[in-house]
């Protein structure tokens, strides 16, 4: 019988990744209800070093897989890997990040696993033994209660709403032979152009701060950098801005740019179109800043200022500066 | 070459959703269908590839009567013919299901290439095409904003959290469609005349020998929890209304 809470942990550089700590402590939460232990899968080349530090977040034993073609990552390389250690244990859950590229496995492993997952869940508990997701559907206009009949029980975790908590287990760590088939690995990773500016991705990000129409041109997001830089946030964008050309593509949040759950989230000149909304919707704090005190996006703010953002945002990061000195 | 785009309709994106009293499901009346946003960048590049490099583009969709027209809209941007997968028994299917009869109905086609979006803008699952690839024995490389083929292979950009992937793939491949990739054609009215003419072969899931099987089922559908009125810091100076603001996001809010 399928039994055990699995998560995929994603690891970039040798270094894990925060969304795997969410994981852990997600997957531990879940197996105490069930009285079941957590393992977790990490695949990579030169990685064994880091597999013990998951045990601190609850998980009971680590499986990894160290190879030089695990490294960068490739759907067809990771797919195999924990698909082959996956049905070797059998486990009833498996849980991934619903990151970039834990969307990007997750999904190929529905189809080698040949069962059911919920993407993107901001829920998951145990009822009456069976996992129960609540995930946004229609870009949060809904949300949707899932179940899944087959096993392992599957599901990505959206990053940045599972709670990281400490709880050491005894993170076991086991090396397992990932016999990936050369012949099978189809995709290569020509180069890794990495973003100069070091900056954390909006998808990862504790807080954010987005302009959009309302700021006017590409020269006035320095005043939206310096709050930014004060904050310790990522800078990020309404479509509209984008499309102007203002900002690069990977700025826009929304429902066809990224989905982001920051701890803050600063909107700036955004009308809070309902495309825009499907993108930041979960944050956990939304303040807007607009002229306009009709505009959708007061609806959803939990703190606005209905002014001139020229004005006001100066003035913001003026006082968030005293204030954090 | 042979290309395939995958389509699937979906509520526009400014469509108000409304929950079912029961939980059963959405209210569909009202609802104005469109191509998702992202399989129209899929279609683009479909064309796009065809134009340079010749062959065919097929278009397929899994889904009930309606969905023809989301088919005729591809065909009359430039597609040349159109598979409809229409069968009561996919309606609610899972990922694995809709990829099972997408595969079983491609299949004697023999691919090159395959587009599918990254994800549906309506049940945002993003799996279906990382399925298919899976039951095809392909290759995918998702969310990708460029594509270059030549000497039987592609090279597409994908990017990731704080880089960017130039990612080489032998074909046949598939890969998923996301904003940034291109800018997607209207239909002219002369390919909207055109499109009436061209084939579109209609199975259903006995012809494809596909056996739907829902293992991801949605229990209940909820409307979003309501959201607390927020507070507006009011006043006539913006600096005293941006110092109160950070007192408290600071104070109360324990965000900054
Ligand atoms: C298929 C589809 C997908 C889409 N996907 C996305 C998406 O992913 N993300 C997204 O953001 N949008 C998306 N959109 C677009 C969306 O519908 C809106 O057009 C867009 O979000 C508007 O951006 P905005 O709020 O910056 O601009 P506007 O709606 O023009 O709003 C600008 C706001 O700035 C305010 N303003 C102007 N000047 C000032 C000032 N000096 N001080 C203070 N406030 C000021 C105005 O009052 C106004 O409210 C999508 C649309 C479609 C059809
Ligand atoms: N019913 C369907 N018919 C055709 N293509 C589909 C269907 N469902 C999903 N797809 C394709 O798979 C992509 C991802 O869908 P999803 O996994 O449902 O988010 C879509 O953008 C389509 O390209």
């Amino acid at each position: 019988m399928a039994k055990g809470v699995w998560i995929v942990a994603e690891q970039r550089d040798g270094a894990l990744r925060k969304i795997s700590y969410e994981l852990a402590s997600t997957a531990r939460k879940l197996a105490d209800v069930l009285g079941e232990d957590v393992c977790a899968v990490l695949c990579g080349s030169g990685i064994e070093g880091i597999a013990g530090q998951l045990g601190k977040y609850g998980v009971d034993k680590v499986f990894v897989a160290d190879a030089p073609a695990l490294e960068p990552y490739t759907t067809d390389a990771h797919a195999a890997a924990v698909a082959k250690i996956v049905k070797e244990n059998d486990p009833s859950i498996l849980l991934l990040g619903a990151s970039t590229q834990g969307r990007d496995l997750s999904a190929r492993l529905v189809g080698k696993l040949h069962t059911g997952m919920g993407t993107d869940c901001v829920d998951a508990k145990i009822v009456d033994g069976k996992l129960l997701l609540t995930r946004p559907m229609y870009a949060g206009k809904c949300f949707g209660e899932v179940a899944i009949s087959s096993f392992p029980q599957m599901a990505t975790l959206r990053p940045n709403v599972f709670p990281a908590v400490e709880n050491q287990k005894a993170g076991e760590v086991v090396k397992f032979d990932p016999a990936l088939d050369e012949g099978k690995l189809r995709t290569k990773v020509l180069e890794v152009q990495k973003d100069a500016s070091g900056k954390v991705d909006l998808t990862e990000a504790n807080i954010i701060v987005s302009g959009g129409r309302g700021m006017k041109g590409t020269e006035n997001y320095a005043i939206i950098e310096e709050l930014a830089a004060v904050l310790g946030a990522t800078v990020g964008a309404s479509r509209a801005a984008v499309d102007a050309g203002w900002r690069p593509q990977s700025d826009q949040v929304g429902q066809t740019g990224k989905i982001v759950s920051p701890n803050l989230y600063v909107a700036c000149g955004i009308s809070g179109a309902i495309q825009h909304l499907a993108g930041m919707g979960s944050s956990k704090v939304i303040v807007a800043i607009n002229k306009d005190a009709e505009a959708p996006i007061f609806a959803r703010a939990d703190y606005g200022i209905v002014d001139d953002l020229f004005k006001v945002v100066p003035e913001l990061t003026k006082a968030c500066k005293e204030l954090l000195a | 070459m042979n290309i395939v785009a995958c389509v699937k309709q979906v509520p526009d994106t400014e469509a108000q959703i409304r929950v079912k009293a029961d939980g059963s499901g959405i209210e569909e009346g009202g609802i104005k269908w469109v191509m998702n946003p992202y399989d129209e960048y899929g279609v683009e590049e479909a064309l796009r590839l065809k134009e340079k490099n010749g062959g065919e583009v097929t278009v397929i969709s899994v889904g009930p009567a309606r969905v023809m027209e989301t088919i005729r809209t591809a065909l009359a941007m430039g597609a040349d013919k159109g598979i409809h997968v229409q069968d009561a028994a996919f309606d609610g299917a899972d990922a694995y299901t809709t990829a099972a009869a997408l595969a079983a109905a491609l299949k004697d086609l023999n691919p090159d290439i395959i587009f599918c979006g990254q994800r549906a803008i309506d049940d945002d699952q993003g799996q279906v095409g990382a399925v298919l690839a899976d039951l095809l024995d392909i290759p995918h490389v998702s969310l990708i904003t460029k594509l270059e083929f030549a000497d039987g292979a592609i090279k597409v950009i994908r990017p990731i959290e704080g880089a960017q992937l130039l990612i080489e793939a032998k074909l046949p491949c598939l890969v998923t469609a996301q904003k940034g990739l291109n800018e997607p054609r209207y239909a002219s009215l002369p390919g909207i005349m055109k499109a009436k003419k061209k084939p579109v072969d209609v199975k259903d899931a006995a012809a494809l020998g596909v056996t739907p099987a829902v293992n991801m089922k949605v229990v209940k559908f909820v409307p979003p929890p309501a959201r607390a009125a927020g507070k507006i810091v009011c006043g006539d100076d913006p600096a005293a209304k941006a110092k109160e603001l950070a007192r408290l996001l600071r104070e109360e809010a324990k965000v900054i």
